[in-house]
């Protein structure tokens, strides 16, 4: 740490362990300045922020115009140091930097793998580049081609009938948060010294394990070195630390440019900056060289270049994933260690980016909840909420215990500790599907094909609960066998083929990994067996004896009603999948996990299950996330919100999403009351005692609002609803899952 | 065990009481009133039967949302007071449980066990459906004798009383009208609010589904001006 002793940038921070080893946290609880007062202080948008925003929206409109994709550069395979400098408004805009030499032009990553990038190039009316499909065919294998060298026939035909689905084996895995404000605090010539430390330290016998990492270590020196040159292009002398608040947001932004430049991840999460950052204005503030205006320009412009983050993807990737979602994820508030919020000016700052700039699905605003939060916070967040649907929560009183005060979330409700641990992202294993395979001997009921090994059909006339329930619990077990396989492949493929090199360089050497599983259908499974076991449900059989239908006689409990004996089963089914994930040996030692996540892929989902025994029709849409499913939940709000507040996050530690609609009437009959009311119901889910919720979408609109955004889409370009773990634009998503948003139940006015 | 029929809960109640409330909706009403929205739930008989003490252990499990906004149980209708053994017996347990309780009630039945009841309510939203007798009589079938008796005793024993007025163009939509109400309200002292609740055709469709005719038909909802104007000469007479 010599290096950085006398250094301009640390004047007037208080010291402490971070100044002797790289250690953010341990910089913000000393530095940042809790603010509890209320959002009177915010600053509206600059002329320089309405001018260069209003770019955007003319850029914006015309990308929709040229059918999604405004400008590709199919010759250049994207990395570091492939494109740039390009400015969006180089005399306005206060921070720079983009993925290309121009605004909404995008990049290939074809290390993930080449078919994905041709298809995507082809579906948006652009050429492959015959040298990078040859040089990406022939020369370097990909990930991709990786994966299905070592996919057995078991693999892919479950990845066919999609009982397993969304699998990061055509694409980047993402998922994985640099610590982007290392940059800021330190400069990359002291973490390349450190990592040259790190690599020097790993002599003697070289393991497998450890000729590994250092090889790896040599690649994010590299590309911490190239982060530095990639600075120089745009004048930012990055191998320093940030003097000021505008280079700690400078440096911040470029060092995650550089990771968006060298991978296409599914989610590329941004972590949690904003109270850092906070510590640059204050101390900026303090000396006069800012003012909450100019404070707050800052922080718009830098919004500004996390909402017009672009990848090339491919329409069926989007199918899955719709509406073009990047998830810049960025974790605001929370609790901290010593006792005192996590929340300061900026949190206010960031969030005030939805009034200056209008409502927008990305970043990704996740607020980390506490019912300790301070009041003035909780309202902001509230009157954001109703005024925007862009914001979703995540209960940092369950997480803090876990992971510490300095944890992100990536993507959705994956929350991880900075720099100090990553994910193997897994998709999610459809439980819907694996209880008709059940029925039906390991036959798919759509594609008529055996994806499970072979088994007796279950042919009683009426299905009898103890024989489903042993019988299902046998079929997860080859489940989740095949899925852990799965996931392993495709992890050793992507360190091998397309290893994400800047974003472990801002991660300690030592790190744990986890196999964050997840399971799609859970409300259609316990719905299900809750029908079997309390109504009288008859399958209804092909000529191949295959159950393609049910009657179901009679009434039974469903998921979301606060019903302990349906909420109990889909508690119990969280927990026995994990467990049977549990059991099983995972690539490089990963820590397995799951989550309750579908994303908006609960329609694809949907569509390729057939009738399932709670009722529901063929290729009808699961409920995404732990929902329940759609019009089920008779009791109001509370009462589902307590129903899935049940399940339990100790076995789902990958988190567990909720969303939750709204019309504003139902909050109550003025602003003040649907403010009290919103933070009531978040205090209320997250704060229970024997119901505690992880995650929580809050959308507030009316269903007409929808409706006419689906027949008059120009007249709502920044329309954002809330879908599972992220937010979209609502007239980027397909006809059917517009359908899929309007048809779910929204908590009305009596 | 008591034993009571409800029509059905609602676990996100805003309107009726302070906070998040849970609701329930008792089944059966001796009124009927022409611009009920609720007209499924005045037949007795009818209905799904629940324990007090069922009722009132779902309504502790979301005590986490009532503690964070003030809110707690409200029993509506129906007519809870209808069923006065259910009531007491759920609004007792309630209080031994330290929940927030309200009755929702338009005051017309006048159970023998009123001041049991009373003795575990906190709020009563009452209804005075309208403050002329004969009037009143055409609107609901009932005199209202029984309900200004009823605040009257409200007022006695000093319990917090929300008034809820609807407010139907026509029938109490007259400055007379509305004066004479609020002449009342004023002799009472215990009042806190005045809710003019505007009149609305949202339950126009539970009259087809019931078979029921719709005597308002024609009777075209308040404006918002004229809404706010009621309201305004209402918490006139709270003030003084």
């Amino acid at each position: 740490m010599m290096l950085l002793e006398k250094t301009p940038a640390w004047q007037q921070f208080e010291t402490g362990a971070w100044n002797n080893q790289i250690d953010v946290a341990d910089f913000i609880r000393r530095n940042r300045t809790e603010y509890r007062g209320d959002d009177q202080f915010l600053a509206g948008p600059t002329v320089a922020t309405e001018t260069v925003w209003q770019q955007i929206m003319n850029l914006t409109s015309e990308e929709r115009l040229r059918g999604g994709v405004y400008a590709v550069d199919a010759s250049t395979p994207s990395t570091i140091l492939s494109h740039g400098p390009g400015y969006l408004n180089r005399e306005l805009e206060q921070i720079v930097g983009l993925q290309t030499d121009e605004p909404f032009k995008r990049s290939i990553h074809p290390n993930g793998g080449i078919r994905m990038v041709n298809d995507a190039l082809e579906a948006y009316g652009f050429q492959a580049d015959p040298l990078v499909t040859k040089t990406f065919s022939e020369y370097r294998k990909t990930h991709n081609q990786g994966v299905f060298d070592a996919y057995t026939p078991e693999m892919r035909a479950a990845r066919k009938a999609g009982i397993i689905t969304g699998l990061p084996d055509a694409y980047g895995r993402g998922r994985i948060i640099g610590d982007y404000r290392r940059v800021a605090l330190y400069g990359t010539s002291f973490l390349i010294a450190q990592r040259k430390q790190d690599l020097q330290d790993r002599g003697g016998f070289l393991s497998e394990s450890m000729i590994r990492d250092r090889e790896e270590m040599n690649e994010q020196i590299r590309a911490l070195q190239e982060l530095t040159e990639l600075g120089q292009r745009y004048d930012c002398d990055l191998s320093r630390p940030a003097e000021t608040a505008r280079e700690a947001f400078q440096w911040v932004y470029l060092a995650y440019l550089a990771a968006i430049k060298e991978q296409n991840g599914a989610a590329m999460s941004l972590g949690r900056v904003s109270t850092f950052l906070d510590i640059y204005i204050e101390r900026d503030l303090q000396t006069g060289r800012l003012t909450e205006q100019t404070a707050q320009e800052l922080v718009d412009h830098f919004v500004m270049k996390l909402r017009i983050v672009k990848f090339l993807r491919t329409p069926d990737y989007n199918d899955l994933f719709s509406g073009d979602p990047t998830w810049v994820t960025e974790s605001i508030g929370g609790m901290s260690e010593d006792g005192r919020s996590n929340v300061t000016k900026s949190s206010f700052r960031f969030l005030q980016t939805l009034v200056n700039l209008g409502p927008a699905p990305e970043p990704n605003l996740t607020v980390l909840w506490s019912t300790k939060l301070p009041r003035g916070f909780k309202e902001f967040c509230a009157k954001m909420s109703i005024l925007s649907s862009s914001i979703q929560y995540e209960n940092d009183d369950l997480m803090l215990p876990i992971y510490g005060d300095d944890y992100g979330i990536a993507c959705c409700v994956s929350a991880m500790k900075i720099g100090k641990q990553m994910q193997f992202f897994g998709a999610r294993a459809n439980l819907a599907k694996a209880l008709l395979y059940t029925l039906n001997g390991g036959m798919d009921e759509k594609l008529k094909m055996q994806v499970a090994p072979k088994t007796d059909l279950i042919l009683d006339d009426v299905l009898d609960y103890e024989t489903v329930m042993a019988a299902y619990d046998r079929q997860l077990d080859w489940l989740a066998e095949l899925y852990v396989n799965t996931l392993n492949v495709i992890h050793f493929m992507h360190d091998k083929y397309s290893y994400e090199r800047l974003e472990m360089a801002l991660h300690d050497p030592e790190i744990l990994r986890t196999m964050a599983c997840g399971i799609a259908g859970l409300s259609v499974v316990a719905d299900s067996l809750s029908a079997i076991r309390y109504a009288t449900v008859s399958p209804i059989r092909d000529a191949d004896g295959i159950a393609v239908d049910f009657k179901i006689e009679g009434d039974f409990p469903k998921f979301g009603n606060n019903d302990e004996r349906v909420d109990q089963m889909a508690v119990d089914l969280v927990k026995l999948f994990m467990e049977k994930i549990r059991k099983h040996s995972t690539y490089r030692d990963a820590l397995p996990t799951q989550s309750v996540l579908t994303i908006t892929s609960n329609v694809v989902y949907g569509k390729k299950t057939g009738n399932t025994p709670d009722g529901r029709r063929a290729g009808e849409p699961f409920a995404p996330g732990a929902n329940p499913m759609h019009g089920r939940d008779t009791k109001g709000a509370v009462a589902a919100l307590t129903s899935v507040g049940k399940l339990p996050y100790e076995h789902a530690l990958d988190g567990i999403s909720y969303t939750f609609s709204i019309v504003p009437k139902a909050l109550g009959k003025d602003e003040p009351t649907r403010i009290r009311n919103t933070v009531g119901l978040l205090d209320g889910y997250m704060g229970g005692t024997t119901s505690k919720g992880h995650h929580l979408n809050v959308n507030v609109f009316d269903r007409e609002t929808l409706l006419d955004a689906m027949e008059h889409p120009e007249l709502y370009p920044q329309l954002t609803i809330r879908v599972s773990g992220y937010a979209v634009n609502f007239i980027k998503l397909t006809r059917e899952q517009q359908i899929d948003v309007i048809n779910r139940t929204f908590h009305g006015a009596l | 065990m008591t034993h009571g029929t409800i029509h059905s809960v609602e676990s996100c109640g805003t309107v009726d009481g302070p906070g998040i409330r849970f609701i329930v909706f008792t089944q059966g009403c001796p009124l009927r009133c022409q611009y009920c929205h609720n007209a499924d739930t005045w037949e007795f008989g009818c209905g799904r039967s629940v324990s007090a003490t069922e009722i009132i252990e779902e309504a502790e499990s979301y005590r986490s949302f009532f503690d964070a906004t003030g809110g707690g149980i409200t029993f509506s209708g129906g007519e809870p007071l209808a069923q006065p053994e259910f009531l007491e017996a759920a609004l007792r347990e309630a209080k031994q449980k330290g929940l927030h309780t309200v009755i929702d009630t338009a005051g017309s039945v006048v159970p023998k066990n009123i001041d049991q009841i009373l003795d575990y309510t906190d709020l009563v939203l009452l209804d005075i459906k309208h403050i002329d007798d004969a009037t009143c009589r055409i609107l609901t079938g009932r005199s209202n004798a029984n309900t200004l008796a009823f605040a009257k005793r409200l007022a006695e024993r000093n319990i917090p009383v929300w008034i809820r007025h609807v407010l139907v163009p026509g029938l109490t939509m007259t400055e007379t009208f509305l004066r004479q109400t609020g002449e009342f309200i004023r002799t009472l002292g215990n009042v806190e609010r005045v809710e003019v609740l505007p009149y609305h055709q949202l339950g126009v469709y539970k009259w087809e589904a019931l078979g029921l005719d719709y005597p308002l038909a024609d009777v075209l909802p308040p404006s918002p001006e004229e809404a706010a104007d009621a309201q305004t000469l209402l918490d006139s007479y709270l003030s003084c």
